[in-house]
């Protein structure tokens, strides 16, 4: 067994993943009161002045005023966007952490988002004339796919093991990364200026297409990894513990990865190279609430949308009349953040 | 595997006569080709209203110097980080020493008013230490060993950290966008040779510092005790190996920015041919180094003209089949 995971659970109580006790219940209920606060803190503010009776006029009368349309076309789909973005981020990284066994890994470590990033850049420098921007998303997930299958393709020794995953996806990501740079240098100088915003992460101009097009891959992708989550903690004691268990642990393991993946190549491709969210909010989760999957996992959940949230209103607001791309300030606040997690990590010896 | 002294001295006069071949053709080729009695009347007899002989002095000896001292400097800095860590995955690149660097010299130059390597290779200096200090604070388990598996993480994650920094400098200030990408790619072009000079006693020190160590690192292949039997503490040991690692890495991205994979290849080339006595394995990773980013950088310029590829790109190009390669091996 790894040491350096958390403490694993018993399999009996990862088994039966919900039943849980109320104050993590409680915590959990907090939190997604906080962030529907939140979401409509942000709905408020704006480089447009709006007030809550404009806000509240906006969402439930069919007003047609400017001020109306700022809030529900402007605003919500983006807020919506940026906590749907989050989310997918969070959870992605909350299984991929299970998957491999190590608090450290995320699907921007693994590589998934810089193969989303490398095809997201040739799409901007090479197809941007030919082809409609709507198909840069398509372009990033196809991407994200390509690297997820040529992880799995080039560990793959009669099985799959994580160590192996995640030290061929460190390799390739740093392939992927070399490509994504070589083209932003080939590329013209206002290309690569977009291209450069792209990987850093943004929501700038969400639209409500964006809401309906990313839905239906969380719609697939949360149940799937649902479905074999309760694996995680089985999976944790070990492979051998695991088979003995009575847990496949290959087919487990494709299912998990297969949704961290959609939910992560489909947050990048909406939201471009946003990092760390998959790397903290597990994390954060995990202090609020400990590691019982019924309520880490819609706890991580919330907070990475929280994190894409806040991230995203500073960027909107804080610097007017500059819109600064949200994954400036993830990074700002996630990077020491996660440190300073790993060094408490080290501390405790886990 | 070469194992008498005698067919070793004659690989390391090998390598060295191609590292020189690879100099001279980093002198020769490129966007102009030049021939050879150019080069000589140019060396010997520099009259620079002639543009071939500008182009020798003022572009391509410099570029050539760098390429073999940055190339010497990131093979010997893996070599070292190797040992220390007993991790063949550990190198400058991998586990973050060149991204912090870079950050801190990005800082440097577009918020600090610091133009010149030799003012700015005290941030990457710094930016280096930093890097190191993170990956080993976060990566080392209760009782000092570092589990292989997490200092890559570890490293991995530092790397992401500033690198993301660096972006978000770049974002807010467009006006590095230029300076900022040269690090982010790493890039060998448009220095001149009197940039190099501050820098050449922290590189003359810091390979003093290594072969000094040679013997030491050895037995700290071989377990503490053997280290303590020479008369050290492994811990000093580590520290000073640390150092040279830190001003090795750090002057070369001071120089060349971000550069990976000469740190994490040419070392497993250089065992392969060498085996594993420092003594041997140093200067013959030096020299592959030196010989690898000189033959990098003449592919970089040669591949896609007129355009130029950096020269980061082109390593990572390489070592990356060669990173899976190891990484699978790891695995097992």
């Amino acid at each position: 067994m790894n040491p350096h995971h958390p403490r694993p659970r018993l399999p009996r109580a990862a088994l039966a993943p919900f039943r849980s006790r109320m104050p993590g219940v409680m915590m959990t209920l907090l939190m997604a009161f906080v962030l529907l606060f939140s979401m409509g803190l942000s709905l408020r503010l704006g480089s447009f002045p709006t007030s809550i009776g404009d806000v509240a006029r906006a969402l439930l009368t069919p007003d047609n005023s400017d001020v109306a349309f700022i809030i529900r076309e402007l605003r919500l789909p983006r807020i919506v966007l940026a906590v749907l973005v989050g989310a997918a981020l969070a959870v992605a990284g909350a299984i991929l952490q299970g998957l491999v066994r190590n608090p450290l890994a995320s699907p921007d470590v693994i590589g998934i988002t810089s193969g989303a990033a490398m095809m997201a850049v040739l799409f901007l420098a090479f197809l941007r004339e030919l082809v409609s921007i709507q198909w840069l998303p398509t372009a990033a997930l196809l991407g994200a796919l390509l690297s997820a299958g040529l992880i799995f393709l080039l560990t793959w020794k009669r099985g799959i093991t994580p160590t192996g995953m995640v030290l061929v996806g460190i390799g390739l990501s740093a392939g992927m990364g070399a490509i994504t740079t070589l083209t932003i240098v080939v590329s013209d100088d206002a290309a690569a200026m977009t291209a450069y915003v792209w990987l850093t992460g943004s929501l700038y101009a969400a639209r409500w297409q964006d809401v309906l097009d990313l839905l239906p891959w969380l719609l697939v992708g949360i149940p799937l990894g649902l479905a074999r989550a309760r694996h995680l903690a089985v999976m944790a004691l070990g492979d051998s513990m695991a088979t003995g268990l009575g847990v496949a642990i290959q087919p487990s393991r494709l299912i998990l990865m297969a949704s961290s993946v959609m939910l992560a190549g489909a947050a990048v491709a909406f939201a471009g190279g946003i990092s760390f969210v998959g790397l903290i909010a597990p994390h954060i989760a995990a202090r609020l609430v400990g590691r019982q999957l019924s309520r880490w996992l819609p706890t991580t959940a919330i907070s990475g949308a929280l994190l894409v949230l806040y991230a995203d209103l500073v960027g909107r607001v804080a610097f007017l009349p500059e819109d600064l791309p949200a994954g400036i300030f993830i990074s700002a606040i996630g990077a020491p953040f996660f440190i300073y997690l790993l060094y408490r990590a080290r501390r405790r010896g886990t | 595997m070469l194992t008498r002294n005698a067919t070793r001295a004659l690989g390391l006069s090998l390598a060295l006569l191609i590292a020189a071949l690879a100099f001279l053709a980093s002198l020769l080729l490129g966007s102009r080709d030049i021939a050879l009695p150019t080069l000589v009347r140019a060396l010997g007899d520099y009259d620079p209203g002639r543009i071939d002989h500008l182009i020798i002095i003022a572009e391509r000896l410099p570029r050539a110097v760098i390429a073999s001292l940055v190339g010497a400097s990131l093979a010997l800095a893996g070599v070292l980080m190797q040992t220390v860590t007993r991790n063949p995955l550990a190198s400058p690149g991998i586990l973050g020493i060149n991204a912090g660097a870079m950050f801190c010299v990005v800082v440097a130059v577009s918020l600090l008013p610091l133009h010149t390597p030799g003012q700015y290779v005290w941030a990457a200096l710094l930016g280096a230490l930093l890097a190191a200090g993170l990956v080993m604070l976060l990566s080392r388990g209760p009782r000092g060993e570092l589990p292989p598996l997490r200092i890559v993480l570890a490293g991995v994650a530092v790397t992401a950290l500033f690198v993301s920094f660096s972006q978000g400098l770049l974002i807010i200030d467009r006006r590095s966008f230029e300076s900022v990408l040269y690090w982010l790619a790493g890039s060998l072009a448009g220095r001149e040779l009197a940039l190099v000079t501050p820098l050449l006693p922290l590189f003359a020190g810091a390979f003093l510092l290594s072969a000094l160590l040679a013997r030491h690192a050895n037995a700290l292949l071989l377990g503490d005790e053997a280290v303590q039997g020479l008369g050290l503490r492994s811990g000093n040991l580590k520290l000073w190996l640390g150092l040279a690692v830190i001003l090795l890495a750090g002057c070369s991205v001071a120089l060349a920015g971000m550069i990976g994979f000469i740190g994490l290849i040419v070392p497993h080339m250089a065992r392969a041919l060498f085996g594993v006595d420092h003594r041997w394995l140093m200067p013959a990773s030096a020299l592959l180094g030196a010989c690898l980013l000189l033959i990098a950088d003449v592919a970089s310029r040669l591949l896609m003209p007129p355009q130029e590829i950096p020269v980061g790109v082109m390593t990572a190009l390489i070592g990356t089949p060669f990173f899976i390669y190891l990484a699978r091996r790891q695995a097992t």
